[in-house]
């Protein structure tokens, strides 16, 4: 779309600007509409854009921008520091009733996924030791029940249900029944509706009311538009929020709504759903996500995961043979398997600044090549892994029929690997001439 | 009560309606100025047209204000209506019996309860329709549509969760043709359309229809959610690079979003929409007409 990066479009503006020594307010103005321009693309409300510019030009105009070298660089330092800020300052979490029984209750939208969601909640509470009670509160969409069970019985979660009865009735037998079987967390699933739905907004008060929830958690679909601003500030000035959850995050959205509803509830966003599978539910950072609105990819996420896939000690080593080029196949396919293990590669990609989905669009991103490559170096004998010189037309089609791949793959995979073993050597030969560089992650640069 | 009225109704619900907005904006600017332009370029943002086709609109109109000499608010207002309503591709969902169609979208949009309604749509006017449960994925996807399928009087053929959605659809396709149904409708489990696998598996999904029933008019139908920001454009795109979509169901148009993504999406892709959901029973998809929408909305 129109913004792959709000970095690469302020320095298109301030590029005409260079040698001018300084920025007059309007060059800051001309910047600022970049900025509004990339945060309406990534869906943010109208007017919270209007707010935030306001805030943002009154800083930039100031002495920072005009006195700095790089005012670009500035004015998005400004930008996402302003964003992060208003997004919350730090991570919030989950507030645990000291004595008892916590209880929350998931509400928001038909098909932002609250079922699903509460899965996820569920299963994040059970490995922290906890032992939560699933309540089937969705009475009215077909098959709501039955899908909050599947959940559960694949989660080895308790469900309560009581059928198509009336919620208020379902949530106080749930307490009850959780209070008998010492269950200490109570996770209502309510049903999903549209805001304008009284009826419905006064069933979800009723609860409310007769149960007494910790938190009330409002779960919210990340690719919904402008209004977002108007769900949220429903059901916040309705049902008192204590948080947000945003879900379908590991698409290719920007999520402005995250900044919309923060914005008007002043509510914390507590988890983000980036997946299908019920572990998929991860703790929202507010920099990070400041980050992906404006383009400029997810470093830190990217960074976590490279440090908690990746074992350090094999890094070590693996530099250590960067550097003495006895890098051979069977530390490539170390390497494999050590970014399989921080996640799909699109998810990866979608992580590093200036990759945007767009950008990707010529490259194949095909899962398959690396269950390919893999194979194909399995069925290599250990010798041949550790000197591929040997592997000779013979060798070559019995590697071929072993992976199940033909003799092209093969081929291909021994060409690329010698070019990547010469890419290696010039760059550790060039290192060795400046003073000693450190690559913390070397793999991610094949 | 007609197309129009249950449109009006649907999105009068509002408190903050841009309808009104828009009219407020025109009634109190008796002359057309510059900042009512703007704010009238604002009105269309909030209503997710997105920054893109706004512009390009908003370029159109002052084009026209300046060539036509257009001054009364009224004739801004109606040389905006035209201009929106060029936007979108004029095609209606043609059924050419025996026809399945293939009904996709990112989860949560709304498939299967459009399902239902069209399945509901199809039978009044004495279609014979089947069912596939194709979203075999989600926990308890096949007994929502089964539920459907009950409310609406059609058969639905189901696997087991879990199972291969081609292997149903298979089977729906032979049960149709046994049964000699005149439309096979196929709920597909909601996918993100960056998911490279999922949308391979939706191709599969279409070549089975292309192979086993080749006679068969084959129709995607894309569903999109009436609250769904500037995503909806990479969603459309991709789904149509992957099936070939014919056309679009917009779903929750009775909330508060506006579905300016609609003309979006019909704009800037090509695409016509086909259906609009207002409502949550039964009888609440309707044929859309976007003469008929942007008088609505504007």
């Amino acid at each position: 779309m129109a913004f792959d990066s709000l970095s690469q479009k302020l320095g298109e503006v301030f590029k005409k600007l260079r040698g001018k020594g300084k920025l007059s307010e309007s060059d800051v103005k001309q910047a600022m509409r970049e900025v509004k321009l990339a945060l309406l693309e990534a869906d943010v409300n109208f007017k919270v854009v209007k707010n935030f510019i306001g805030k943002i030009s009154e800083r930039a105009v100031g002495q920072e921008v005009m006195e700095s070298l790089t005012p670009g660089q500035q004015v998005i330092k400004i930008v996402n520091e302003e964003l992060t800020n208003l997004m919350g300052a730090e991570q919030s979490k989950i507030n645990f009733s000291p004595s008892g029984i916590t209880i929350i209750m998931l509400i928001g939208l038909q098909g932002s996924g609250k079922t699903t969601t509460c899965g996820k909640l569920g299963n994040l509470f059970l490995k922290q030791g906890k032992r939560p009670l699933l309540v089937a509160a969705d009475v009215y969409r077909p098959a709501a029940i039955k899908q909050l069970q599947v959940v559960g019985e694949k989660l080895d979660l308790p469900v309560f249900s009581l059928g198509q009865q009336n919620p208020v009735d379902i949530s106080k037998a749930a307490l009850e029944h959780a209070k008998k079987h010492g269950n200490d967390v109570l996770l209502i699933d309510t049903a999903g509706r549209l805001h304008i739905d009284n009826e419905l907004m006064d069933e979800l008060n009723n609860i409310k009311e007769v149960i007494r929830p910790d938190e009330i958690l409002l779960v919210v679909d990340s690719m919904t538009g402008q209004d977002a601003v108007n769900v949220a500030e429903n059901f916040n000035n309705e049902l008192n929020l204590t948080g947000i959850i945003l879900t379908k995050l590991d698409g290719d959205t920007r999520g402005g709504a995250a900044l919309s509803v923060k914005a008007v509830t002043g509510c914390p966003i507590k988890y983000i759903g980036v997946g299908e599978k019920l572990d998929n539910l991860e703790p929202f950072y507010p920099d990070r996500m400041a980050s992906r609105i404006l383009g400029m990819g997810d470093v830190l996420t990217l960074i976590d995961k490279a440090t908690s896939a990746i074992d350090l000690e094999k890094a070590k080593q693996m530099e250590q043979k960067l550097r003495t080029q006895t890098f051979d196949l069977n530390d490539f396919l170390e390497q494999l398997t050590q970014i399989k293990k921080m996640g799909s590669l699109d998810q990866i990609l979608n992580m590093i600044p200036g990759f945007s989905s767009q950008k990707l669009k010529g490259v194949d991103l095909d899962e398959k090549d690396l269950v390919h490559v893999e194979a194909i170096i399995s069925s290599m004998t250990f010798e041949e892994r550790k000197n591929p010189v040997i592997i000779n037309g013979s060798r070559r089609k019995r590697i071929a029929a072993g992976s199940g791949t033909s003799i092209q793959e093969v081929n291909r995979l021994l060409k690329q690997y010698e070019q990547t073993r010469k890419m290696i050597k010039r760059v550790t030969d060039m290192d060795k001439g400046r003073k000693k560089g450190r690559s913390k992650f070397p793999f991610i640069g094949f | 009560m007609g197309f129009f009225d249950k449109l009006k109704i649907g999105l009068s619900k509002t408190r903050n309606n841009f309808t009104e907005k828009i009219d407020n904006l025109f009634k109190f600017a008796k002359k057309i100025d510059e900042e009512t332009l703007e704010e009238l370029e604002e009105l269309l943002i909030m209503a997710d047209v997105g920054v893109e086709v706004t512009q390009r609109l908003m370029e159109r109109l002052r084009e026209r204000i300046k060539d036509e000499n257009l001054k009364e608010a009224d004739e801004v207002k109606k040389a905006l209506k035209d201009e929106m309503k060029q936007f979108f591709p004029k095609t209606r969902m043609d059924l050419k019996p025996p026809s399945i169609i293939l009904v996709v979208g990112v989860n949560g949009v709304g498939k299967t309860t459009s399902i239902g309604k069209l399945a509901h749509l199809l039978k009044q006017q004495d279609y014979k329709v089947i069912l596939a449960a194709g979203d075999t994925f989600r926990a308890a996807a096949a007994e929502q549509l089964e539920i459907w399928g009950q409310r609406v009087g059609v058969d639905v053929i189901k696997h087991q969760e879990g199972s291969d959605p081609a292997s149903v659809l298979f089977d729906t396709l032979q049960a149709g043709k046994a049964r000699k149904a005149d439309v096979i409708i196929c709920d597909t489990a909601g996918r993100l359309h960056t998911k490279k696998n999922l949308m391979e598996e939706l191709k599969k999904l279409y070549r089975v229809c292309q192979k086993e029933y080749p006679e068969a008019q084959i129709i995607s139908l894309l569903v999109i959610d009436a609250t769904t920001g500037q995503n909806a454009l990479n969603q459309a795109k991709l789904f149509k690079e992957t099936v070939e979509i014919s056309g679009v169901v917009i779903t929750k148009l009775d909330g508060t979003a506006k579905g300016g993504i609609a003309i979006a999406v019909a704009g800037q892709l090509d695409i016509p929409i086909w259906f609009i959901g207002i409502g949550e029973s039964i009888n609440d998809l309707h044929e859309f007409d976007s003469d008929v929408f942007v008088d609505a909305i504007l």
